[in-house]
Parts: C-alpha cells; structure tokens; sequence
C-alpha cells in the first residue's frame, strides 16, 4: 500500500527559487527592473525605444530581451541607446528565471539603473514563470480589442502597471475603454493605467514619469521597493 | 503550451519530496489548479509518461482537481463565479469586484511507496 505524503507546494517552485535569487542579485547591485509582457505586435519593443530614447540622459539603462530566435528586438534596444542581451529562447514560448539569471550574467549590473526585461510575445504563458523583477506590466493594444482582459484573465492579473498602446486608432477601432479598465481593475485593483501611443508620441510623459518615480523610489529607499512588486 | 516544462518542473519537485520521506517510488501525484492556471491536462499526461521514464516516477498517475475562477463583490459580499462577458455581480449589478481565487497551480499531495518498482521480466528471447 503507498503512503500519502503532504507537499504543499507550487509546481513552478524551482522557477520561484531561481527568481528570488534573480531579485537578490538585483537588489545589490542597485538595478531596478520590470518585466514587460504582451502578444506579438502589441508594442513591446516600440515601447522600449521610447523609454531608452526618453531615459537616457537620466538613467542608465539595461534590457534583456527574450525571443524565439533571432536578435532583432535587441539590435533595436541597442540601437537607441541601451546596453542590451539577447536570449533566444529557442522556441520556448516565455522567458523563465533560469534564462534571465543568464542574462543577468552577460550584464554588467554595476552599469544599469534600469532593466527592462522585454518578455517573449505572448499572452498566455509568460506571466506564470516569474522572473525576480521588481514590477510587472502588460502592454495591451487598441487592435487586440477591449475583451482581451475577459478572454486572457490569467495573464492580465498580478500586473503593477497596464500600458494601452495605439491609442491613435481609437477613432478608428471598435474599443469601450470602459469595459476594458473595468476588467483590468477586477485583476489588479492597484493597477497603474497609461493610455499611449508609441506612433504619435501621446500619453508617453504620464508613463515615463511613473517608471522614473520607481527608479528614484528604489534608489532612495530600496527595502521598501522590494517587497512592493 | 508548456507542459513539458511543468512535467520536469513537477518531477523535480515529486522526486525530492518523495526522497526526503525516505520513499524509493511514486506511485500517484495530486494537483490543484485553478481555471486560470494554464495547464491541459492530456498534454501533461503526454510529457509525464516521457519525463518519467526510468525514474521512480514511471508508471505513476497525475491527478487534477481543478478549482473555478472566484470573484467576490466588494459593495455587497457575495462571491460568485464569473460568467459570459462581463464582470458584474449577479446579486447586486456591481461592478466593485474582485478575484479571490482560481490561479492555483501546485502540488497536494504525492503517493509513495518505500520499496522499488518492481523488475520487469524480460521478454524471452525468441
């Protein structure tokens, strides 16, 4: 006869483990970090050349940018001014803890006051392997349609902060802001909204302040930041 | 989607709790997961049988209880599971609510047993 054993605990543990050590590593060197979730083509690497173009005279900035294969997203990283590591995930459908830990590796932490840690496109598996970044945030876009938060719980929940990107094609789209912002606080009831668009420029100081705000919060009072995310 | 990374994830997990009870198999594991956990199970299934092969695992069965998303009503405190396109609350209409469960994903329980899985007989060789 078998004996039943109580465990307890998460399956993803290991990843959880690996990611706690990812923050610790974070943590003294002083880096704040975010991890930017979305499907493909939402924005996610738009997003980042405006906030490395925008940020670069204050802060240093890092990005780890997953991706199935190629160094596309990283080039463009670089390109505005970014000290940026490209991890192929060959084919594997999110970045883990152990990639990042990686990538953490191939930086020179002591060089980086902010890491952006462009997660692979996709909205269903990324946000269950967590990665030891202080914040979580999802970029949505106008096109995907305002019941993404409906259909796509699972990754919309447990984020700081939700970008809607493309917001210059609101004239044009079928989009009930409300509906959408109504789903996003059932999931996240701090949540931090912006309403941008990375084409025209809009809406981008609202979200680059917030970031800013984080980054200095973190430098002036890091104990308090870390638990936070 | 990603399953083969949750079966070896699971089988770490199983064979070192299984070891730390002094067990030498597993015969059975017991999983919560919650409607917004990504997990399918015949894909799990499929990847366990492989990741198992030739470790104290092989040959055990992976049981899912599954649990519902759960939402509860800030305005009047009733909980309720979701449903169709909206979020509202069914008693009052209100659109104060909350998740409150239904993202579990981990393991219960597992069965073990404190002597090796038998040897399988060899064919005879023809």
């Amino acid at each position: 006869m078998p004996d039943r054993v109580a465990v307890g605990q998460r399956i993803l543990r290991a990843n959880d483990d690996l990611a706690a050590a990812n923050r610790a590593m974070l943590d003294s060197a002083g880096v704040f970090s975010v991890n930017l979730m979305a499907s493909p083509g939402a924005g996610k690497t738009s997003l980042i050349e405006r906030t490395v173009q925008a940020l670069a005279g204050k802060f240093r900035l890092g990005v780890i940018d997953g991706d199935l294969a190629t160094s596309l997203d990283a080039d463009r990283a670089a390109a505005a001014g970014a000290r940026a590591v490209q991890i192929n995930t060959g084919g594997q459908c999110h970045l883990d803890a152990a990639m990042v830990s990686r990538g953490l590796d191939d930086l020179d932490l002591q060089s980086v006051d902010l890491l952006i840690v462009e997660n692979v496109g996709n909205l269903v598996c990324p946000v269950d392997f967590v990665l030891g970044t202080h914040r979580n945030v999802l970029i949505a876009s106008v096109p995907e349609g305002d019941d993404k938060p409906f259909k796509y719980p699972a990754s919309y929940r447990g984020m700081n902060a939700v970008v809607l990107n493309k917001i210059d094609l609101l004239p044009h789209v079928r989009f009930d802001l409300k509906r959408f912002r109504h789903g996003v606080e059932v999931l996240n009831p701090d949540v931090d909204m912006f309403l941008v668009s990375c084409e025209t420029g809009e809406g981008l100081p609202a979200w680059l302040g917030w970031l800013e705000r984080k980054v200095e919060a973190f430098r002036l009072a890091p104990e308090a930041e870390r638990d936070a995310g | 989607m990603h399953e083969l990374s949750l079966a070896q994830h699971l089988l770490s997990l199983a064979l070192e709790q299984a070891h730390q009870s002094g067990a030498l198999r597993i015969t059975g594991l017991y999983l919560v997961v919650g409607e917004l956990a990504p997990l399918e199970e015949t894909s799990l299934s499929f990847y366990w049988e492989h990741v198992t092969l030739e470790t104290p695992a092989a040959g055990s069965q992976v049981h899912v209880r599954r649990l519902p998303m759960q939402m509860r009503c800030l305005d009047c405190g009733r909980s309720f599971q979701p449903g169709g396109e909206t979020w509202s609350c069914p008693g009052c209409g209100g659109e104060r609510v909350r998740l409150q469960g239904g993202d579990e994903c981990y393991l219960e329980a597992i069965d073990v047993e404190a002597t090796p899985r038998p040897r399988e007989i060899p064919c005879p060789t023809a």
